[in-house]
Formats: structure tokens, sequence, C-alpha cells
């Protein structure tokens, strides 16, 4: 199952809890999953049907294009993280 | 409006003659007035020499220079340099050392480079660098603008 | 891809396709752009830092002989207060507006105001004047510590500060909060030997690029905007227009000028809408040129910043923990480049135990805007030289000390990813090994120094459309403006693949109408991302070529073998054609052959550098003049190594005019008072000496040919290597940017 390592911001929502092992093959049945076993979490990371534009999301340590569409292995390692455009350098507030 | 004054001067070695109020520089006429962009404005007020040209044989910043004073005088610019089917050494050194990024600052550092040329044909590196503080680039680090003035000097006192 | 390939073109160095136009005055820059009709478009800006405005009135200048049309906030159509995406990172709209014409106060000296449109740019300027423009000034806020204070002047009544999706109740300067933890921090200073804090302050610096903003806009009367610019990505400005204005993008067009030097400040958008705006107001053509002082007080520049780092390691050696706070300005908008500060501060170097927190801080000043690795160096400024004094303290060589800690591919980056194949510790075997590290320099006040750096580098959309020629070369259609020889390192990958010279590739950069998406030239991702959506175009023009030559002779196309420039055939014929001859034949196998890339890869692959650079410090007047530099960096693979060598020379000195002498000076009032060449300083030719680039290869495993960006990472180490030459000279170790005559002669007890 894929491993989802929570930001040090959004903790509180897992007892302090840094890396989360749960189903699903998509980052949106991921972060759904997630947001059944951690109620309010779903609402930091998207807004509507998409990320928020301040949130990027790392797959297997590659950036990924940040749709919920993505696909996810079994054993990926997501990490969610302020997004951050390299020479656009805009992290939203 | 400010009334224009009729200049008649030489520039890249034709007879050219234009209308400019008194307040436009060298460098407005040669973009504006007479379409020769190969000059560009960086600062307009003389640090940057991306304006450089030569009148009466000196390099001087065409932006520091009024249109009306060049009555009479001879004016080199970036776009006199190379013959029909050949580029001038300098040209061929700074493509041939990768001296140029941008390119914005490119003509007025080849201007000036003709102009130490023309007056020390056989420059040290530092007399290059001496010479050529007055135009700044700001993406090569000059190391291959240097070099590709060392290596057209060589070239023109062979 | 570890071992080395042998190449044909890559790695050669012809002379670039734009060289000729570009040093006989021949290339078109934005400001060259001419048209019947046109109007000169100037801009008037805010005398103060921070004023609410009361009333505008126009009227005069309207009334001024020559002026065609005014312009201000009032024609901007309403922004209403949410997010636009702007296809990469997100911007408040309102803030996004308000920048380019403010609306209802003022955020910094030179915050736009108002424009003109006239018949010349001197009558457009003396119009200006004429705006009557009457403020209430505010007190302002000029530096990042004292905008966090809880009861420091806000700019932005609505703004709270937000920490990963969450929002704070009170409004306040600071738009937002990072952080990034791993392992347990206290544990590790625990276990350390030895501890070294400090804080640094750096300051506001620029681009510096050489060519002003410039924008010239038309709309036709059925409505088409066109916009003529000098810009790092034309998809961006369309997008940005078309959100500022409210204006549907195919109803845009942008026409890439050549572009004058960028370094991150031609990204966002300034003078491009209000040149729209007057177009449209007059019915002409409008150009608005920037002059130098609306450049620094009008543009990015890149943050001032505060920065505190602590770390610890055991005696022998082994970073134990590492702690960093960062504190960046956005200038009068959020935006500041803090994410990629705390993404990259500690990335040289593996560490078990880390945490980092950054803060997005508004201030008095310009909005600032990416520039080279953005954040990135404010960061390493701190962390290099921490690294440095712990080196020094343990008794290590600090190039021995990197290698004992060097991050390697599968070490866990502070952020969370675990790093794909990378090339630190080969930067630093690199350096160790160079005559100049190990040559003496033993002068009194003489000082070598050491810093590595890293930047993560982007990918992002890339285009690449290649029309094949009857003669064997080939037309590359591309959207990524040229910004220092990519014309050239795009049309060499596509060069590899279909086996022919670089110079048979005719590379042009075209508008937003004529190529698939493309962003900006940024993020050192042109020779990366667009690069490798010209492998793709070159491969589908291969494949189709392939069909063409197994058409000819009645074979399957399995039959066919393509290999340098030769296509054969592997069924027994004894078939063989050159690519060059094959084109003249596409007439009578089937017509145009045109191949398409696009790409939006993952997989950028991080780049380091390792610095080395020796100092004399004057003792008398606190000057610091660079005796010796040299700059190695991981390329992946040099497509063309005089424009990467390029690169990393250009970077490096952008890097020792913000360690030396670059800042933006502000009065009390918040006025900028050296807004010119003349005083803010950068360096010239004259200030330098030759920089040795070494190029090192570990080829990037997400690219088809091994390339990583180069073009941010050699600005990251050179304000810490300087300020380690500079301890190693006299001792003392500077923690205030820039290490200026004056700040040295303070620090050697002098003044």
């Amino acid at each position: 199952m894929p491993t989802v390592v929570i930001p040090p911001l959004m903790r509180k929502f897992t007892g302090g809890e840094a890396n989360i092992t749960l189903p699903g093959a998509t980052v949106r049945e991921v972060i759904d999953n997630l947001e059944s076993r951690h109620p309010g979490i779903k609402a930091r990371l998207c807004e509507e049907d998409r990320l928020k534009p301040g949130i990027a999301i790392y797959i297997n340590g590659l950036l990924s294009r940040g749709s919920l569409l993505e696909r996810v292995d079994a054993d990926a390692e997501i990490h969610f993280l302020p997004a951050i455009g390299g020479g656009v350098a805009e992290p939203s507030n | 409006m400010a009334r224009k004054s009729h200049v008649q001067t030489t520039i890249n070695g034709e007879t050219v003659e234009f209308l400019c109020e008194s307040r436009q520089s060298l460098l407005e006429v040669l973009r504006d007035e007479l379409y020769l962009t190969g000059a560009k404005e960086g600062c307009n007020n003389g640090n940057c020499g991306a304006c450089s040209v030569i009148l009466d044989g000196r390099l001087v910043n065409s932006c520091l220079v009024l249109g009306v004073e060049t009555e009479g005088k001879s004016v080199e610019t970036i776009e006199g340099l190379a013959d029909p089917d050949k580029l001038h050494p300098i040209q061929d050194a700074f493509l041939e050392n990768a001296a140029l990024q941008c390119g914005i600052c490119t003509p007025g550092f080849i201007m000036s480079a003709k102009a130490l040329l023309d007056s020390n044909p056989n420059p040290t590196e530092h007399e290059i660098r001496y010479w050529l503080a007055g135009n700044l680039c700001r993406c090569t680090g000059y190391d291959k603008i240097v070099k590709a003035v060392m290596d057209a000097a060589k070239e023109t006192s062979a | 891809m570890t071992e080395k390939k042998e190449y044909k073109v890559i790695g050669t160095r012809p002379i670039r396709h734009d060289g000729v136009d570009k040093v006989t005055g021949r290339a078109l820059y934005g400001a060259d752009f001419q048209m019947t009709g046109l109007l000169h478009g100037r801009v008037l800006r805010s005398p103060h830092a921070h004023a609410r405005i009361v009333s505008i009135d126009t009227s005069r200048a309207e009334a001024y002989p020559g002026v065609k049309g005014v312009a201000t906030a009032q024609d901007l159509p309403d922004a209403e207060d949410r997010i636009a995406d702007l296809g990469e990172g997100a911007v408040n709209l309102k803030y996004l507006c308000d920048n380019i014409l403010a609306s209802d106060k003022v955020l910094y000296q030179g915050h736009a105001v108002a424009a003109v449109a006239a018949t010349s740019p001197h009558i457009a300027e003396e119009a200006c004047t004429l705006i009557d423009v009457e403020y209430e000034v505010l007190p302002p806020v000029l530096e990042v510590r004292q905008a966090m204070e809880a009861d420091a002047p806000l700019l932005h009544e609505t703004l709270k500060t937000t920490s990963m999706g969450e929002t704070a109740d009170e409004p306040s300067n600071v738009a937002s909060h990072i952080q990034h933890q791993l392992g347990d921090p206290e544990k590790g200073f625990a276990e350390a030997d030895i501890v070294v804090e400090r804080d640094f302050v750096t300051g506001t610096v620029h681009q510096g690029y050489i060519e002003p903003h410039n924008a010239t806009a038309h709309f036709n009367q059925d409505g088409q905007l066109t916009i003529w610019c000098s810009t790092q990505g034309a998809f961006t400005v369309r997008e940005q227009v078309a959100e500022i204005l409210q204006y549907p993008i195919s109803k845009i067009k942008v026409v890439p000028m050549e572009i004058g030097g960028g370094f991150g400040g031609k990204i966002s958008v300034y003078i491009k809408p209000v040149a729209a705006l007057l177009a449209k107001k007059t019915g002409k053509p409008v150009k608005v040129l920037m002059n130098r002082a609306d450049v620094f007080e009008g543009t990015g520049p890149t943050p001032a910043s505060y920065v505190r780092v602590k770390m610890g390691a055991t005696k022998e050696g082994k970073i134990t923990a590492a702690e960093a706070y960062l504190a960046f300005e956005g200038g009068a908008y959020p935006g500041a480049p803090v994410g990629p500060g705390a993404m990259c501060i500690f990335a040289p170097y593996n560490i078990e135990n880390v945490v980092i927190d950054g803060y997005d801080v508004v201030v008095n000043k310009p909005k600032t805007a990416p520039y080279r690795a953005p954040g990135a160096p404010n960061a390493a400024f701190g962390s290099e030289t921490v690294v440095d004094e712990l080196a020094e303290k343990l008794g290590i060589d600090p190039l021995e000390f990197r290698l004992l800690n060097g991050a390697k591919e599968g070490d866990r980056r502070a952020d969370g990813p675990v790093h794909p194949r990378i090339g630190c510790i080969e930067t630093v075997e690199t350096a160790k090994a160079h005559p100049h590290y190990t040559a003496p320099n033993g002068q009194k006040h003489h000082g070598r120094g050491v810093a590595s750096g890293y930047w993560f580098n982007i990918g992002l959309e890339s285009s690449v459309t290649i029309n094949v020629n009857s003669d064997g070369t080939i037309n590359l259609i591309e959207g990524s403006t040229d910004i220092g020889g990519t014309r050239s390192s795009i049309a060499m990958q596509a060069a590899e693949v279909l086996g022919i010279p670089a110079e048979s590739v005719n590379p042009s950069v075209v508008d937003t109408n004529s190529v698939g998406y493309t962003a900006v030239t940024g993020g050192s991702r042109t020779t990366y991302a667009t690069g490798y959506a010209a492998y793709e175009a070159a491969q589908d023009v291969k494949r189709k070529m392939i069909a063409r030559a197994a058409k000819l002779w009645e074979v399957d196309e399995a039959n066919v073998q393509f290999a340098d420039g030769e296509f054969s055939c592997i069924n027994g014929k004894e078939e063989q054609i050159s690519f060059r001859d094959l084109c003249g034949r596409l007439g009578q196998t089937g017509g145009p052959v045109v191949g398409s890339g696009t790409v939006n890869p993952g997989g950028a692959g991080g780049a380091y550098a390792t610095h080395i650079v020796d100092v004399a410090v004057d003792e008398e007047t606190g000057k610091v003049e660079i005796l010796r530099y040299t700059a190695v960096q991981d390329a992946g693979r040099a497509i063309h190594p005089s424009y990467v060598e390029g690169q990393i020379q250009g970077g490096a000195v952008q890097g020792i005019g913000w360690a030396l002498n670059e800042e933006y000076i502000y009065n009390d009032e918040g006025t900028m008072t050296n807004a010119s060449f003349l005083d803010y300083r950068m360096p010239t030719c004259l200030d330098l000496p030759m920089i040795d680039a070494v190029i090192v290869e570990v080829p990037n495993p997400g690219h088809p040919y091994g390339v990583r960006g180069v073009g941010e990472v050699p600005i990251v180490p050179p304000m810490a290597a300087i300020a380690n030459a500079i301890y190693d000279a006299i001792g003392i170790r500077m923690t205030e940017l820039p290490m200026s005559p004056d700040r040295l002669l303070k620090a050697m007890g002098k003044i």
C-alpha cells in the first residue's frame, strides 16, 4: 500500500504520526482514504476537486504535476509539500 | 512640440541627414529616427555601455551625446562593422568564444573592443579589462568576452 | 545510464544559430520593435513607500498636447479577491492587478499608479508630471523582522498567515509559514560533540538584466490583442494578461522578441497589461519602455532575508542535526521564495535529524520576483558558513567534511523526498583534486574559502515541432525564449537523434499562436525540458522516415534500421539511404514529414556545485578582491559545453556581486537611494579574474541524454565561499550581505 508522509504542520490530524500507509490507486483515492481515517485533513490539501494551489505532490521523489488523477504504485511514497515553481517561485498564500 | 533641427552627419561611411529635437540623444536618433537599433539602451545615463558607438574615432555612450552634436561628424555603429560577406574579426571572435548569452550588451562590447584595438592592437588582459569596465554584462561573468577580445587582438595584429 | 556514451553532436561547440544576428546588431529585442502609428507609454510611479490613494486626477495630463490616453486601476476589470491559477503557481488576482496599477494603496516607492500614451516618449513623461495624485502617507515597514512584529504597520488588512492550508485568525504581514522535519532534531543535537549556531542577514538585490522591461501592444478592430515583448515565457504572459484584463487567451497573441537577460525577473508581467490598456483606450499600438530607475524601483528584486542556522556534529565529523529559521521578504505582496530556500538549504548533506521553518513576509518594497535559484543563495549563505565553522572547529578539511556528510542517491532530503542519482560528492571530489585547492595561498590577508550548493531544477511543459526540408535540414519550432544559447542546445539534441550536424537545424522561437504550450525559460528547465521535447519530436520524425524508407524499399518497417544518419534494410536487401537523400524523396513517398514532441517531465534531476575562491582583503579600505575563482558543477550531460561554462561563470559572478557590493539602500521613508547602475554596483570585468568553470557529468536518469539544468545552481555557493575566504584571510566571520568595504571595516574595528 502507498505511504503518505504527513507534513509536520498537518500532523495534528494524525496524532503526530508522520508516515501513514493506506490503500489507494490514485492520489484522489489515497486522500479520500486519509480523510476517512483522519477527518479534516482533506480540506487542508484540496479545494473543490483539486489540490490547493499552495500544495505540491511528490510521488517517489518526483514532482507530480499535481493532478488528483495521478496513479500511484502499490509501494509509492507520497509527499505533500509547499508548492514551488522553480524559476517561478510563487508559493501561494 | 519642440521644433526639430536638421542635422547632416556621416554614419558608417554614408552621409545621413535627419531631423531631431534638440533634447534627443544620439541613441534616440539612431534607434527611433534612423532605425539603427543595434545600439541598445540599458540605463540611459552612461553606466552600462550598451549604447557604445564611435564618434570621430572616440568611444562614446550615445545616450550621453545629443543628436544635434553630431553635425558634420562621423559615427561608427555596430551595423557598419561587418563587410557584406564577412564578419569583422571581433565579431568572429565573439562567436567562436561563445562570448554572448542574451546578446543585449554585445553590440556595445564589440564597438568598445574595436575602439580599444584601433588604439592599442596588442592589449594585455588587464588593459582589456580596464578598457571594457564601462560595459556591463550580466550573463557571462566576462570571462569569454575578455578571451574573445584577446583572440581578436591576435587576429587583427597578426 | 551511468556510463559515458559517445555522441556525434552532443558535447561539441558549434557556433550558436542566432549568433550572427546578435554580433551584427540585427537581432530584434523588445524595445527595437517598430510599427506605423506607434504611440509611446510612460508609467507614473509612487514617491511613497506606503500610502493610501485618496484621489487621482488625470484631467491636466489628458489635456496636454500629444497625449492620446491615460489609464489607472479604474480601467482594469474588477479584480475579485480570488485565486487565479496561472498554470504555474498560484497568484491572488487582486494582488496581481494591484501590482500592475495600484487601486487603493501604494505599497512601495515605485509602485505604478497611472500611465500615459502620447505621440512621443518625452511628451508621455511630461504628461505624467501633470497627473495629480493625493496620498495619505502611512508609516512603512522595510525589514522582515520588524514586519513580523505584532505592532508592525500592516500592508494588507486582509492578509492572514497560512500554514499548509490552515489560515490564522488575525491579520499579519506573515503570509505563510512552512515547515519541514526529519527525524528527531533534539536527539540529534544531544548526540553532537559540537554545535554551531549563527544568524545571518542578506540585503535586497536585483537580477540586474541589462535590458529594461518593454512591451508593445495593439488591439485590432476584431478584438485580437497582440503583444510584442521581451519575456522569459510568452505563454505565461498570455495567461497573466488574460487574467488581469479578464480577456480570453484565444484573443491574445504574444510575440516573444529577443530577450536581454531575465534571470527570473522577466516572468512576472508589469507593463504588458498597461500597454494593452493604453492600446485599447487609444486604438493605436502603444510601446511602453521602462528606464533603469523603473526597473530597480518597480520590478522584482530578490528578497532580503534573516536566516538562523544551527548545526551539530560529532568529533569524527558526522553531522547529527540541523535546524534553520528562514524569514524572507516577499516585498509588497506574498511570494518570497522561502519554499525553495527551505528545500535547498541542507540538500548537499545527508542529515538524519532536521527541522526547517520558513516565513514569507510582506514589506514595503517591490514585490520580489524569482532570481536565479530563488531563495537558495540566501539559505546557503547561512548553512555553508556554519558548515565551514564546524569543519574548522573539528580540525577537518572543509571539503573532506563535505565528503564525510555528502548527499548521495537514496539519501533523504530534509523536505522528505529521496534523492535520485545526484552528483554532489563528485563536485566535491573534483574540487578537492583541482590544482586551485592545493595551490599556495599563504600571503597576509589572503584567504581561501569553499562552499557547495544545490538547486532542484524543474521540468514543466514544452512543445517542439520539426518540419523536414527536402535538402536534409530541419526547421525546429519551439516556444522557449532563448536567453543564453538554448536555440543551439535544443537543436543539438534533435540533430543527435537524426544523425545530422547541428548546422542542419534551423531553430525558431515563435509566438503563442504557432507552437504548443511551453512554460517559461526558468528553473533551469529549457535545455532539459524543451531539449527533451526536441528529442521526442526528432524521434517522431525518425519513425516517420523509417516508414518512408520501408515504402521506398517495399519492406516492412521492422526491417528498416536507422543509425548514424543512415537508413538501412536488414532483411537481406542491400538497401541504404542517408537521412539527407531520403529527405529529397519525401514527395514521392507520401508528402511532407512533420514531427512533434510534447513533454512534462518530472525527473529534472537536481544540480550541485562546489566553488573555491581566493580573496585578498585590503586592511585599509575594507575592499575584498577576488584573486582566483574555480566553480565545479554537475551538468549531467553538457550539450554545448561553452554555454554550460557560460552559465557557471555568469552565475558565479552574479554571486560575487551579491556577496561584495549589491544591495538596495533605503532611507527611513522607504525611498531607494541607489536606483542606478552607478550606485547599485554590479561587477565589471575589471573587478574579476577569469572564472575557471569545471564541468562534472553525472548523467540525469530523467533525461534521454542525461541533461541536468545548469543555469541556477552556480549562484548558490559564492556568498558563503567568499565569506569563508574572508574568514581565512582575517579571522572574522562575516554574517551580513553584502560584505562591502564599510561592513568589513566595521567588522575589523576600523570604523
